[in-house]
Formats: structure tokens, sequence, C-alpha cells
């Protein structure tokens, strides 16, 4: 077993599967220099410009280019340099790529990986801090992965490159070098929708996904010494979903709270409150609570209002007393 | 050093009676652990300690009745304090959170009815990190405040709860909730089952395990028949307890467990009441906007035995029989919701008048659930008119501290022998009493229904309504 950052992770997952297979190839802007956060460092020297290609400053090409190399038999994966930018690319993205194998009625398919840095809590401001995943969860035909652990990171970019169909590997950009843990050894795979229960406990359930998932736990832990047990689930993935372990909670503790950093109103947890109101409602115990950031443009740059925007473990533990009151 | 103070333990429960301490001073206590019994109108029940520490000061003597929010003990707090949050910084909550404490940290009781100065319902020292760290807005704050009117929860269950308790045929009355408000949660109900009291359950309910065998009719119940389960048959069907019909089966069941009742029965030749009462009555009700019913007389009656015998307007206990200065007579009141006993204070400075209008109002308030407390606690002495219900002969049961109550019962027309030998058509009255034999016997009840005939036969053409 090796320690790895979670950008450690992702870069060697991309690397050892641009070894085994040619047709794997990286796109992005400043990837030929190793990407502003790295994760294609020393890519250039390994594979050679043919498959580590720098691109103009356009979303909506860099996305739209990999579409047309994976219908042609390549494995691309693009890279947007922050997820605040692939705006641009919404249509590639939603009209094309997601569509594919729709549209031919399942002749096609659009073996594309999307990585991008998402999330706040690291000064970004408005630019560098957005969370977009439920914009693009909201898409049938587009996976959406959002690993919080760096043995999950490798696992599954390499499930990613190798899935058919088109993935959006979100990276949180403040988990990339603060999380360091041990993977496993050797080429393995993590599968790209099961949900992982981090934390067993039959008081609360936590729901969360990237950087909240790792406050959460630390919630957890906290009001563990009060006597309140949380069980904590990590998404992992938002599509597909995994509603048998999410509902196999929620049945079981009957008080769920759901953390997301996104802006509350119709964030991607409203929809975890809604399957588990729909189909374990008669196994509930409280109110479904949700913990989010507030209704208001990410992110505040100066950081008493980040640190005011964003759920932490306080936040949460505060949280989970109220529900475990209930 | 940590205070807590005298949760409001119902809506519109304003006081609560320290009926016993659990714990002594220098005692340890845990977290949750049973700090004292309460007693309120509407409820009895444990308060737990929201503290690991060791009991500092008990501030309230048993039997001592404290208003809501008044401090009752304090624990001095061991191993972990409450999480304190991090950061006490200026999040721009945090000034305003002392002063708001209503909106921002009373999420869950006082809600609703209670206004933001009652606020401090069952202390929940496990939240106060929110209010500390200010924090809380990051997310709508107090969204578990819509979910109910707040106050007393007990009875609002969540669907886990309901589930479970269908599952496992429980009577949820008989678990006591540890939630926010009294609620019973999920826990709550696990824990009762895994305790096996759910095997065990009261009379209308049907264990889920052991299937109950009907007693046939006319078969004599087997002796454990009280905690045997009752069999519910088909068609049959279990009303759940309202809060009133819970209060008085258990005043009812203290009454007659606690008590020794004996009882007596006295009658009351009414005709000369009933004749002036008829000439009267009509311009009564023109003036005073009231019926001028019996009741004003028989309580003013009352209240002229109780002068006369004032060990029957008393309460037993263990010092000795406490003889009450006031005389406060409880008017039983018939409701949907079941028998309200509201109380005339100070009987003995009013009217017949002032009784009947004093007595019409406090029944239109019960009637419509409008009774403050201070309505319906310090009576000393209860008077039950069953006669209203068509009753002859009634044997009511004291109500508790109380010594003794008094039934009035239908006025008939009965032929009677006169003093002088001659029979004539009277209105007859039965007057029934049951009392605390501990605290009189037969000859005072004697003494007192005596002087209450006599002063009811008194009453006619010349006795002032005001």
């Amino acid at each position: 077993m090796a320690e790895r950052s979670v950008i450690e992770a992702v870069r060697d997952g991309m690397s050892e599967m641009m070894a085994a297979d040619e047709r794997i190839f990286i796109l992005g802007e400043d990837v030929q220099q190793g990407g502003v956060f790295r994760a294609t460092e020393g890519f250039l020297d390994k594979f050679g410009p043919q498959r580590v290609v720098d691109t103009p400053l356009a979303e909506a090409s860099i996305v739209g280019v990999a579409i047309g190399a994976a219908l042609n038999g390549l494995l691309p994966i693009a890279e947007i340099q922050f997820a605040d930018f692939i705006h641009p690319a919404m249509d590639q993205i939603l009209s094309e790529a997601s569509r594919l194998r729709y549209r031919s009625v399942g002749t096609w398919t659009c073996p594309l990986v999307i990585r991008t840095p998402w999330g706040g809590g690291i000064h970004g401001a408005l630019y560098h801090s957005q969370s977009i995943e439920s914009i693009y969860a909201h898409i049938p035909g587009l996976k959406v992965v959002t690993p919080a652990f760096p043995e999950d990171y490798k696992g599954m970019i390499k499930s990613a490159i190798e899935d058919p169909d088109p993935v959006l590997f979100l990276e949180h950009k403040k988990l990339y070098r603060s999380i360091k843990t041990e993977i496993p050894e050797g080429d393995y795979r993590t599968p790209i929708g099961p949900a992982a229960v981090r934390r067993e406990g039959d008081d609360v359930t936590i729901f969360a996904y990237g950087l909240m998932l790792h406050e959460s736990l630390k919630a957890a832990e906290e009001v563990a010494g009060e006597g309140t047990n949380c069980e904590v689930v990590d998404l992992r993935c938002l599509r597909p979903l995994d509603k048998e372990t999410i509902l196999s909670s929620a049945k079981k503790t009957g008080k769920v709270l759901v953390v997301y950093e996104d802006n509350l109103t119709g964030g991607f947890g409203a929809e975890i409150v809604a399957i588990v109101a729909q189909e374990a409602f008669e196994y509930l115990d409280a109110p479904i609570m949700r913990l989010a950031g507030p209704d208001i443009p990410t992110m505040p740059y100066a950081p008493p209002l980040e640190h005011f925007y964003m759920p932490d473990a306080a936040k949460i533990a505060a949280a989970i007393r109220e529900l475990a009151a209930y | 050093m940590t205070t807590i103070t005298m949760p409001q333990l119902g809506e519109s429960v304003s006081e609560g009676t320290i009926l016993k301490w659990l714990k002594a001073e220098g005692d340890d206590v845990a977290i949750d652990e049973s700090l004292c019994e309460v007693e309120t109108e509407k409820v009895n029940t444990e308060i737990p300690s929201p503290y690991e520490g060791k009991i500092a000061k008990l501030l309230v003597a048993e039997g001592e009745t404290v208003k809501v929010g008044v401090p009752i003990i304090e624990i001095t707090e061991s191993g972990a304090a409450p999480a304190a949050a991090p950061e006490k910084v200026a999040a721009p909550a945090a000034a305003s959170a002392g002063q708001q404490q209503g909106e921002e940290t009373e999420t869950f009781a006082g809600d609703g009815a209670a206004p933001p100065a009652e606020a401090p319902a069952v202390p929940e020292p496990r939240r106060e990190p929110v209010a500390a760290g200010g924090e809380v807005q990051a997310w709508p704050p107090g969204q578990m405040r819509s979910n109910g009117a707040g106050g007393d929860r007990s009875t609002r269950y969540s669907p886990a709860v309901l589930r479970l308790a269908e599952e496992h045929k429980l009577d949820l009355s008989r678990v006591k909730g540890s939630g926010a408000g009294g609620r019973i949660t999920r826990k709550d109900v696990m824990k009762f089952v895994d305790s096996g009291e759910a095997a065990v359950a009261p009379a209308g309910t049907e264990p889920a395990a052991t299937p109950a065998t009907p007693v046939a009719e006319g078969q004599e119940a087997p002796p454990a028949a009280a905690a045997a389960p009752a069999p519910q048959l088909e068609g049959d069907e279990i009303r759940k307890l309202s809060a009133t019909r819970r209060t008085i089966g258990e005043r009812m069941r203290q009454s007659i467990v606690e008590q020794p009742q004996a009882w007596m029965m006295v009658e009351v030749d009414m005709t000369e009441l009933a004749r002036y009462r008829q000439s009267v009555k009509d311009q009564f009700r023109e003036r005073e906007g009231v019926d001028l019913t019996f009741l004003p007389f028989i309580v003013k009656a009352t209240v002229q035995g109780l002068k006369d015998n004032p060990l029957l307007n008393s309460q037993w206990t263990p010092d000795g029989i406490l003889v009450k200065k006031d005389i406060n007579i409880g008017v039983a009141v018939s409701t949907e919701e079941g028998l309200i006993v509201p109380v005339v204070r100070a009987a003995d400075g009013k009217s017949i008048a002032g009784l009947a209008q004093e007595i019409a109002e406090l029944a239109r308030k019960a009637r419509i659930r409008k009774l403050a407390l201070a309505d319906v606690t310090g009576g000393t002495f209860t008077v039950d008119n069953t006669g209203a219900f068509g009753s002859i002969a009634s044997a009511p049961i004291v109500n508790p501290p109380q010594a003794a109550i008094l039934s009035s019962e239908l006025i008939v027309k009965r032929p009677i022998v006169m003093p002088d030998d001659s029979i004539a058509v009277r209105h007859m009255m039965n007057m029934c009493i049951s009392f605390d034999h501990r605290v009189v016997d037969g000859a005072d009840i004697g003494s007192f229904m005596r002087t209450v005939k006599e002063r009811l036969q008194s009453f006619g053409a010349d006795t002032p309504l005001y």
C-alpha cells in the first residue's frame, strides 16, 4: 500500500491507463506544462505532444474536439481547467455527447472523460470555486462522479476512461493535496455507481460527496463523543445514483441530513431528499434536513465570508445535534 | 456551573411542581439521567439532565411550584463540555444570537405558542454551539420549526414511529418520549420493544407475538386479567387517550389508590328553592344574561357547610391535615374531551348572582377549551352536579388532594310525609358525598351535610341574590 494524495491518484490513474492503451490522449489548457494543478506533470515527456495536447482557451472546442475524437476511435480525456469555465461547453456536453447513444439508437457511443476541478474553500472566489454538479447530473446520458478519497480517484478515473459513455469527472480542488491516504497496489478499478458507507451508525445518516464528505466525517467524529452515532454515506457518483444504499441507510436511521457545498436551492441534495421522502417515508423519524451553501453567487472572496458560505464540520455537527435531538 | 430551568412542559402550561428530586446535592449525574419528577396541570414527567457532572445545588424544594424558566438546579459539568464552536468570530449572526434566542437557537421548543421570553424549554445544551458560533445562517436555520406547532409533542408521531407501533402492535401512550418536546423517537420505540414491556400490553392492545385468548362471555377472566392483554376482536377499536383523558385517568387512579373513601347520602327538600327559582329565573336571565340554575345555590350552601366544618376544606399530608383558609370550589363540567373541573376562587365571598355568573363563564370556557391554568388549579373542594345526567344517586371519586366531593342529584317530585303527618308532593333531591376517611369521619360529614341541607332548605322568597 502506498500513500497518495488525490492529485497523485488522478495522475497515476491516467498515466497507467495511457501507458497501457495508446488510444487514450489528453487535451486541455496548459496540460503540456502539467496543468495548473499538476495533474499531467511529466506527461508530455512520457507520452509526447500527440497525446498531450494544449488547446486554446475555448472550452466548447475542447469538448467538441474530444467528442469528434471519441467518435473516431480514440479515448480522449478533456481537462477543463476549472469547473467554473465549463459552461461554454454545455451545448457540446448536453446536446451532443450525452445524447449520442440515444440519438443513434445505440450504434454510437461517446467514450469521453471530462475532468475538471470544482468546489470552494480555497479562496478562489467567483471564478474558481463553483459547484456545477447539479446542473450536469440533471442530464441523462452523462455520468457524473464526485469521489472523495485518493483510492476512488484512481480507481474511478480508470473506470471512467474505460466507460463507453461520457463521464464528467469532478475533482474537488481542496482535496487535491489535503487528503493523502493509502491506496491499493496494482491495477484496480472502482466501479462508477455504487456509494460507499464510510462510517456506520444508527442515529443519523449523512449523505455527502467530495469535500463535504470529509467535513461530515469530522462532524460525525465530533458528535460521537456526545453519544450520537452517525452513518456517513459517500455518494461518490451522482449519476447513476446508488438509490439502494441511500434508501437502506435512510431506513436504518430514520433521520437524514444531506450536505452539499452548492447553493441550497435546487442543489443535488434536493434529489436525495426527494428520493428518501418518496421511497422511505414510513421509516422517517424526523424531517429530512439539508445543509448547503446559502443562495448567493458562489463564492465570496473575503475569508470570513467564504467561511460563512462553506458548510464545515462545525455547522454539520450543529445540524446533526438538531436532528438527533428531534 | 450550569443552571437548568423549569422547562415548558406543554402549551399554556406556565408552571411546574417539583414532586420529587431524584438526585441529591453532590450526586453524580449522567446525560439524560432523570433529575426530578415534575407535575404540571397537563403532564407529570421526569426532567432528564442535559449534562454530565455533579449536582451542585437544588434550588427548589420538593412540593414547590415554580414558573417556567425559573432556575431549579445547578450542575457542575464534567468531562467534555458541549463542544464549543471553534471560532467565536464575527459571523454576522453572532452579534444578535443572544437577543434572538427564540429565533436562532430555540429550534424545537417554544416555537409557535410560547413567546420568546418563555422559550427556554427542555434544556438542550447540545445545541448551544450553534448559538455560540453564530454560524447557523449558512443554511436555513430552524428547519425543524416548520414541522410542528411546538410545545408538547408527545403525541406527534413520525412515520417511523407509527410504522413500528403498528408492526409491534404497541400502544404509544405507554412509550416515554426522549425527543424534542417529549416526542417519541424511533429509538424510544425500539428500546421499549427490546425492554419486553411491549409484550405486557395494557387493556385494549394485542401483543404482536402471543395471540390473545378471548374470554368468552360469562366465563371468568383469569386473575391476571388486569395485566394480561385484552383481546381485540374484529370490529373492536382503540380510542387514543387525549391529554385530558390521560390526566383524568391518572388522577382518578391516584384518588382511589391513595385515599380510603367513604360515602354518605342525604335527601334535601328543594321545594321552596324550586319555587323561588321559578319566580325569579326569567327576570334573572334577562338582567344577567345567564340562566339561574340550582348550582349557585348548592355552591353557596356548600360554602356555608365548609365554613362550619373547616376540616372538609383540607387535604391529607404526611405532616398533618392541611386545612385551607381559602374556599375554592371546583365545579365539575362535562366537555367533549372529558371531565374538567374549573375552580370558583374565594367562593365564600360571592353572592348567588356572582356564583351564577362565574360558573356559567367557567363552563363556557371549559367547553371551548379556553381555560387558563389558574382556572383549573387551587380547588379545595369539588361539587359535581350529576343530577344533570339524570342520576338520583352517585358515588363520586374525590379529586385529589382534596378531602371530599359533593354530588347533587336529580330533583324529582315525590310524595313526602310532612311533619304534621300530611302527605305532600315535594321537590326532593339527593346529595351524595365521598370523602377521604383519613381526614374526616362520618360525624364530621354528617355535620357538614346537615348544614348544607338546612341552608338549601332555607332558601326562599327572602333570599338575596346579590
